[in-house]
């Protein structure tokens, strides 16, 4: 995905000058060709995060479109007060992008484990939350963030993730992207981990259950037509690689408590009682935390018998 | 403006702060007093920006990063005609313009809320690069608290500003020596304070924060063509409370709004300024 967003905002920025690119000192083998093609619009920060985001709001105030790129939780959570007063209060055009959603950096420990950004994010007023599932959203998504001129979060997982979609995703994307269709149980997902629930749904299919995948690349704001997406199925579930206090699902429960939809749902995300505990890759985290295939079968299984 | 008059409007804004926190029951006399010449010099005589020019993308930038001193910023943006005079009558009262932190919304000449300290550097750097980048000639003038100087982004930015050699930025410290409930030496000390910045690759002017013709000289700067290659900082020695006797230097006046019988007293007193 960081392959794909650098790749596109190079695009960008030949034919839009005021794209900027602010990195916060990371960013090796990824930003060297922007860096050389456009050094007037390239700046590195250094280690210093939150002045990163206060002069990104500035250059931002002054008529620049700003890109800052950092990873896990240094362009977030470490200058969150400079995001909230600098760029968010302002309607600044800055896009904080953070490469790393959820387990993505593995083995290097829960400092680098983005799993709470997306509800610290969807909580800033005038905040957009982009959260593409494959390199080809993640074009997308950097358009729309550029082209939108107001503050945006671009959560990317690394590099070398498969692409779900048959060629490229058309923007601005207003609206859920079914990935395959089905007819009892409707999955929301964001981010890369829908491949487990793509994996889940053939699984499922052997003991007669047929799953509908549906993307959600825009967590902020949700697609008003959300539901449409989960039509003549008789259950939602929803899948992130985050904690499930703030995150997508509950920013579904929410809509939907407040749509009146009846329609039982239910949310995954991480074990809060597992966080952090764990060495390993991300796939073996993700399933220490209760997300693997065979945990999203079982549980669409169990909802479907109360639906 | 020439000295005189910027001594005019430090007096005639010293007297719309004073009447406005009266009004608005509301904190941060003492901050506004002691910064009030320093920023009466801004905008009465050195900063290019006026009501005329606002939305000229080459003016100057004047951030206030200590917003807690709204009075006293709105009052002297009001008294050069920036913002209307009779906005600071109905100061911090329900559905009012203007609210007890510096604030940006529909409010002409702000481009930051400020009132988290650390906040104004770092944004007035972005301007700076900005400027730098597109060949603007405009200058930022960035206003600080001396306390703030214990936040974190003043260091960073003091490196980022080094580094790059950003000489259209001024700092403005309101070395008023008194932060939040003791003095800054006993607080978080900051001297050597003018050699820190120094070391920091910053031009660094030390003078009386209350002398109006050493405020103009120190806060001019060259022809872009003739410049150090420096980021600027003036420390400004100021008096909290300046004006004002009974609220020099006293503590108590970062948080107690005038009544009646110590406005009339102040009021007479900047008066006779």
């Amino acid at each position: 995905m960081r392959d794909a967003f650098i790749s596109e905002l190079t695009i960008l920025a030949r034919e839009d000058p005021s794209i900027f690119l602010v990195i916060g000192d990371l960013g090796f083998s990824v930003i060297e060709e922007f860096a050389a093609e456009f050094p007037d619009r390239f700046l590195n920060a250094g280690v210093a995060e939150q002045t990163m985001i206060g002069v990104s709001a500035g250059l931002a105030a002054a008529g620049y479109t700003v890109f800052v790129y950092s990873i896990g939780n240094f362009p977030t959570m470490r200058c969150i007060e400079q995001i909230r007063n600098d760029v968010c209060y302002h309607g600044r055009a800055v896009t904080v992008v953070a490469v790393g959603a959820g387990y993505s950096y593995g083995s290097l420990g829960y400092t680098h484990h983005a799993i709470e950004d997306i509800s610290v994010m969807r909580a800033l007023p005038n905040m957009q939350v982009f959260s593409p599932a494959d390199p080809a959203e993640t074009r997308a998504l950097t358009r729309q963030a550029a082209a939108s001129g107001g503050p945006g979060y671009l959560r990317l997982g690394k590099n070398g993730e498969k692409n779900l979609h048959n060629g490229p995703v058309t923007g601005p994307l207003s609206e859920v992207l079914v990935l395959h269709d089905g007819t009892d149980v409707t999955i929301y997902g964001t981010g890369s981990i829908i491949s487990l629930a793509l994996e889940a749904r053939e699984a499922l299919l052997e003991e007669g259950i047929s799953a509908r995948i549906v993307s959600v690349p825009v967590i902020k704001p949700l697609p008003a037509d959300i539901f449409d997406a989960a039509d003549g199925t008789r259950a939602i579930m929803t899948l992130e690689e985050h904690t499930l206090f703030g995150g997508l699902g509950s920013a579904i429960l929410e809509f939907a408590a407040r749509s009146h939809v009846r329609t039982p749902i239910f949310p995954m995300g991480t074990i809060e009682a597992e966080v952090g505990r764990h060495v390993g890759s991300q796939a073996y985290l993700r399933q220490k935390n209760g997300l693997s295939a065979e945990a999203i079968q079982s549980a669409a299984r169990e909802l479907l018998q109360f639906a | 403006m020439t000295s005189t008059s910027t001594e005019a409007l430090a007096t005639r804004s010293r007297i719309s702060a004073l009447k406005a926190v009266h009004f608005g029951k509301t904190s941060h006399i003492g901050s506004s007093l002691s910064m009030i010449d320093l920023l009466a010099v801004l905008y009465g005589s050195v900063a290019n920006i006026s009501p005329a020019n606002l939305d000229d993308p080459n003016r100057d930038i004047v951030i206030v990063s200590k917003g807690h001193a709204a009075a006293g910023t709105y009052s002297v943006m009001a008294n050069v005609g920036i913002i209307p005079l009779d906005w600071l009558d109905d100061y911090c009262a329900d559905g009012a313009h203007l609210g007890g932190h510096v604030t940006s919304l529909s409010i002409p000449g702000v481009e930051l809320s400020t009132g988290s300290l650390g906040h104004g550097l770092p944004f007035g750097l972005g301007y700076a690069l900005a400027a730098k980048r597109s060949g603007s000639r405009r200058k930022i003038f960035v206003v600080m608290s001396d306390g703030e100087c214990d936040e974190g982004t003043t260091w960073e930015s003091a490196l980022v500003a080094g580094h790059h050699g950003l000489d259209n930025v001024t700092v403005a410290v309101d070395r008023n020596r008194l932060q939040s409930l003791m003095d800054t030496e006993d607080t978080l000390r900051l001297e050597p304070f003018a050699a820190k910045w120094r070391d920091f690759g910053w031009e660094v002017l030390d003078i009386d924060g209350h002398d109006h013709a050493a405020l103009i000289e120190a806060f001019k700067r060259g022809d872009p063509s003739d410049t150090s290659g420096k980021p600027r900082i003036v420390i400004c020695n100021t008096t909290k409370g300046k004006g004002v006797s009974f609220m020099e230097n006293q503590v108590l006046w970062h948080y107690r709004s005038p009544d009646d019988e110590h406005l009339a007293l102040a009021l007479a007193e900047v008066s006779a300024l």
